[in-house]
Formats: C-alpha cells, structure tokens, sequence
C-alpha cells in the first residue's frame, strides 16, 4: 500500500513538474527566439529618430586588434585598401576549422573529411551568391587577385590570343593588371593598350572607344583604382568591348567590400578578388569566369584535383571548378571566407558603403582645410580611399611621422607606377577606410598631418 | 675622434630625448644641417638603390682615408638627416676602419621604425656600398688632389 501510494505521488510530481516546464518553454522559448533573433541581426545597428544607422563601437568590439596602442597612441589603422583586419567571427572560423574538423577534402572518406568539404564548398556558393554568379562551377578559387590574373592571361590568353591582338588596360592599373600582360605580349607578340585618364584620375572614355578596333581582343581593367578609390565604368567598358567581340577581365580587389558585385549584370567575362582586402584571411582569392569561357580554356597548374585519370600516356582534366584547382587548396581561409561574407551581409553592404562615404566626404574636407595638401583623383565616383601630396613634404616622411603618432597610412607608388608618371609624382600618402573607422580618427589623421607640417617646414 | 666615439656621441645626443617626435625632429634638423651635395656627384651611378627616396653616395680616397660626398633629393628630410648622420660618422676615416666599422648606433638611438621599416634597406645598402668601397681601398693611399674613381 505504501509502495502504491508513493508511486502514486511520484507520478503526481512528475506531472506538474512537465507541467511546470512546457508552461515554461511555452512562454518564456519565443521570448528566446525572439531575442537570439534580435541579437544576430541587430546587433550592430542603433536605432535613430528617423532611421536606422550602423553602431560603429559595437562593430569595433569585433575587431580586438584595433584595441591597442602603437608608439604610445591608440592606433588609427587607415590601411584598409592594403588589407582589412578581420573579425572576430572570422577568427573563430579558422580556429573552429583548425580545432574540430581539419582534413583534406574532396578524397577523404572520413567524417572529418566529408565537414571540411562540405564547409569548403558552401564557400563557393556563397561566392556564387556574393557575385551573383549563374553557376556555382564558375566560381574558382585562386591565391589573390595577382593570381587569378594571371592564371587568366596563361590560359585564356595563351590559347586565343596571337601576334599582333591588342589588350587594353588603363593608367591606373595595378602592376599586377599589367605585368602579366606584358608577359604574355612578349611571348604572344601581342600589343599592349593604355586608355589614358584626366586630370581628375578619370579614364577618358573617348580614348577607349578610339582604342578598340577589331584588333581588341581582350579588355582588362580595375573596377576601383587602389591608389586614388576611383570607380570606373565598368558596364560601359564591358559593353563597348563585347560590341567588338573582345573579352572583359574585371579586377575588383578594391571594389569588392564596397561596391555591390553582379557578374551577370555586368556581364563580365572574368571577374577577380582577394578576400583579405574583404575582411576575410589572407592568401585566398576568387576567379569567377563564364562556363562556356572556362571549359575552353586549357587548364594551367597540375597536379592532384585537377584530373580525372592519369596514366603516363594520356590525362584526362577534371571538370569545373576542378580543372583550376591543383594541389591541396587553402582549405581554412576559404571556409573562413563563408563567415567573413556573412558578416558583412549582416551589416549589410550598402550601410557599409554608405558610412564609409560619409568618412570619405568628411575626411575629403577636412584634408583640404590643410595648407599645401593636394588630393590625387578627385573624380565624382570614388570609394572611401583618400591619396594626396604635400608641398615640400616627402610621401615617405609623412608616414614616418604619422606612425610615430600611431596612425597607419600607406605611402608610395602603391603598385602603380604608370599612374604615379601621370601625374609626375613618385608618390602619395594613402588613407584608406573601412567600416570600423570613425570621423574621430579622421581628426587625429589630421593633427598628425598639421604635426607632419610643422616638423618639415 | 674615432668612429666609435663619434657614435658614442650621437647615441648621447639622442638620449636627450625621451619622445620618438622629437628623436625625428632632431634627425631632420642634422638633414637640414648638411651642405648640399656638388651637383656633378648627383648621377645615376651615385644612386642607392632601395630607397623610397632619391639617395646619392660620392665617395673617394684622400691620401689614406675614405671622404664621402651624400645627399638625399630635397623633400626627404629624414633621408637627409640619417645620411648627415653616417657622413659624420665615416667620412674621413681610415679605409680599413670603415670596412671593419661596426655601426651600433642605429640600434641605439631609439627610432626602431626608422631602422626596420623600408628606409632602413635604403640605408643598410647605403652602408653597405661606403664599407665595399673602403673595402676595395684598404691599405691603398691615394696622392692627394686625385679622385680614385
């Protein structure tokens, strides 16, 4: 009796404490929902009376390598263009890979293989999305933007193009969209084009139009010029090539945290990138080309991946994406190029862009207010980069200096030479901004550069 | 004074400052300090290579030691005042004391980012061709009034 009765309030207990507990998570798991849901999405965001904006200091926190002090001052990192710092999503990315499910993929059989592979594959789809690419093959992983380029001109370049084709580049070209084109006039006979630019760093687009004839077979430009932030035309330039049959090579190294990128609406034949410059890891760039393009290419580098069957007679290539893709690729920064897209999808590109233009406009007049300073590309469309001279000032001085004060700026030629003969300088200073810069940097850029001033002259 | 006094010298200079500013302001005022270089040494040949900026070396024997001639193009100040510093410091000396020169003041006067940024592979070639110079002129006195090159 006393067996049953205990049993009894057992089961009494055990019901009201169900009870008890799906009361609980019904009420309380869509508050949970709710509130993870508010979390991740607006995290970053500040509601305004109007509107709402980026919360740039919450967004800082993400980035903990902003958080220091070089030479005795809170660093001002204002080398974005070089390379963006990554953040801390990012950083876990790479450390969850390298922790929990490190394996070469594609071969393996084993569990952690067959993670590694799959997360090294949502990668190309959400570069595929990211450029709004039609294929998911078409989306081919290189080393940077130099790489892509090249592997570009080795291919395509040595299968179609003869003695006496002409390539058009522009002034303002980084030396890796020229030099492995002058490679390939050498050995090709083909003839290099310039499209010259305007005063303003602008390309004039009247000279393009009198460069193409059907000579033109290949068309490759920067969408943004690193060194001056301008934004070419490229649609146009697209266009007025493909009128003529030439190919269209497009590289966005600058353009791609920026600008919105959609392959098909550019219609671009070859389209490349580096993900360092878009928050992501270093040595880990895309090319993206059209299918029909790259099935007719040859293959470049060979090796594992990139066949199908191999015998000491014949081989036989494996197919796209593969067929590019030669040794063990850089497994962990592409999975980690995933998280570093979707961290900026979080915060939204066109907020990005939008603050960042708000720094430039801001940074552009409070850089003329300083006596003696002279911008370099002025033109109307730019990115938030800012490159300008000083009289009387050495470019390299000035980054001394501003360094000394812990503010990071880039001086030189910036890998554009040409450019720099153009306007009969040997260098600028560069301020290059990302999302997680602030007007108040900006400030600081400034007394940096009036301390520079007083120090020379 | 010997080479190593002249260092221990400028080492001494630049404690005086604490702040990397005023260490540059010093450097760029020494730069400003150092007469210009014969227009006629300012050549291609003269060139250092490695710089972000123009950098010329003149050297050549006077009787048993080394005289250098050097500049840098007008804007690069702190060039300028690093150049000034190792003229004062190997300029007129011995051949064989420039070659076997060990420089420690670089590493000295507190301007790490001066020393391991690009200028530095400016300046360490600079070195480089005043010690391979003297080097070749080891033990060798040139009749005064006579360039050896």
């Amino acid at each position: 009796m006393l067996k049953l009765k205990s049993v009894f309030y057992f089961a009494i207990q055990y019901s009201l404490f169900i009870i008890h507990y799906s009361l609980l998570l019904f009420f309380i798991a869509p508050f949970a929902f709710l509130s993870c849901y508010l979390l991740r999405d607006y995290r970053y965001f500040m509601q305004t009376a109007t509107h709402e904006i980026l919360d740039i200091a919450a967004i800082r926190r993400d980035f903990p390598i902003l958080d220091q002090v070089v030479n005795g001052r809170q660093l001002v990192y204002f080398d974005n263009a070089a390379t963006t710092q990554k953040p801390l999503p990012v950083l876990n990315a790479l450390a969850r890979y390298y922790e929990g499910y490190n394996a070469n993929i594609h071969r393996g059989i084993h569990t952690l293989a067959e993670k590694a592979t799959s997360a090294f594959e949502a990668s190309r789809r959400a570069i595929q999305q990211f450029l709004n690419a039609a294929h998911v093959e078409e989306i081919i992983f290189t080393y940077g933007t130099t790489d892509g380029i090249n592997l570009v001109a080795q291919t395509y370049g040595r299968r179609f193009l003869n003695e006496g084709d002409e390539i058009i580049i522009t002034t303002m070209e980084h030396h890796s969209n020229i030099v492995p084109w002058q490679m390939l006039c050498e050995e090709k006979g083909c003839v290099l084009k310039v499209i010259p630019i305007d005063d303003n760093g602008d390309l004039i687009l009247e000279e393009y139009e009198n460069l193409l004839s059907e000579r033109t077979k290949f068309v490759s430009v920067v969408h943004v010029s690193n060194a001056m932030g301008i934004i070419n035309p490229v649609e146009t330039i697209i266009e007025k090539a493909h009128a003529i049959g030439a190919k269209v090579l497009i590289d966005g190294a600058q353009a791609s945290s920026h600008i919105d990128i959609d392959v098909q609406a550019l219609d671009a034949d070859f389209y490349v990138f580096s993900a360092h410059k878009l928050y992501g890891p270093t040595g880990m760039g895309v090319l993206y080309g059209k299918k029909d393009i790259l099935n007719a290419m040859p293959p470049w580098r060979g090796g594992g991946e990139m066949i199908k069957e191999v015998t000491f007679e014949k081989t036989t290539y494996n197919d796209l994406p593969y067929k590019f893709e030669a040794g063990t690729p850089n497994i962990a920064d592409v999975i980690a190029v995933y998280t570093a897209l979707e961290y900026l999808d979080t915060l939204g590109k066109k907020n990005v862009a939008a603050y960042e233009h708000g720094l430039l406009e801001y940074a552009t007049e409070a850089l003329k207010s300083i006596d003696g300073l002279r911008i370099v590309g002025t033109g109307a469309q730019k990115i938030s980069v800012v490159s300008f001279v000083m009289d009387g000032i050495h470019h390299q001085d000035t980054g001394v200096i501003l360094d000394q004060q812990g503010i990071a700026v880039r001086t030189g030629h910036h890998c554009a030479q040409p450019l720099m003969s153009r306007f009969n300088i040997t260098g600028t200073t560069r301020a290059s901004f990302a999302v997680y810069n602030t007007k108040e940097e900006i400030d600081r850029l400034v007394q940096g550069l009036l301390r520079v001033k007083k120090m020379m002259l | 004074m010997t080479i190593n006094e002249k260092q221990d010298e400028i080492i001494e200079d630049f404690d005086l400052f604490d702040d990397q500013l005023d260490k540059t302001q010093y450097i760029i005022d020494l730069g400003k300090k150092l007469p210009p270089m014969p227009v006629q040494f300012q050549t291609d040949e003269n060139l250092i290579r490695g710089c972000q900026s123009k950098v010329w070396l003149h050297s050549e024997m006077q009787g048993d030691t080394v005289h250098f001639e050097a500049d840098s193009e007008p804007t690069a100040q702190i060039s300028k005042g690093l150049v000034s510093l190792l003229i004062r410091i190997l300029s007129n000396e011995k051949a064989e004391d420039i070659a076997n020169a060990d420089l420690y003041f670089i590493d000295r006067i507190g301007l790490s980012n001066l020393v391991t940024s690009r200028r530095a592979g400016g300046l360490a070639s600079m070195i480089q061709q005043m010690k391979q110079f003297s080097a070749a002129n080891s033990g060798k006195i040139q009749p005064s009034g006579q360039s050896a090159i």
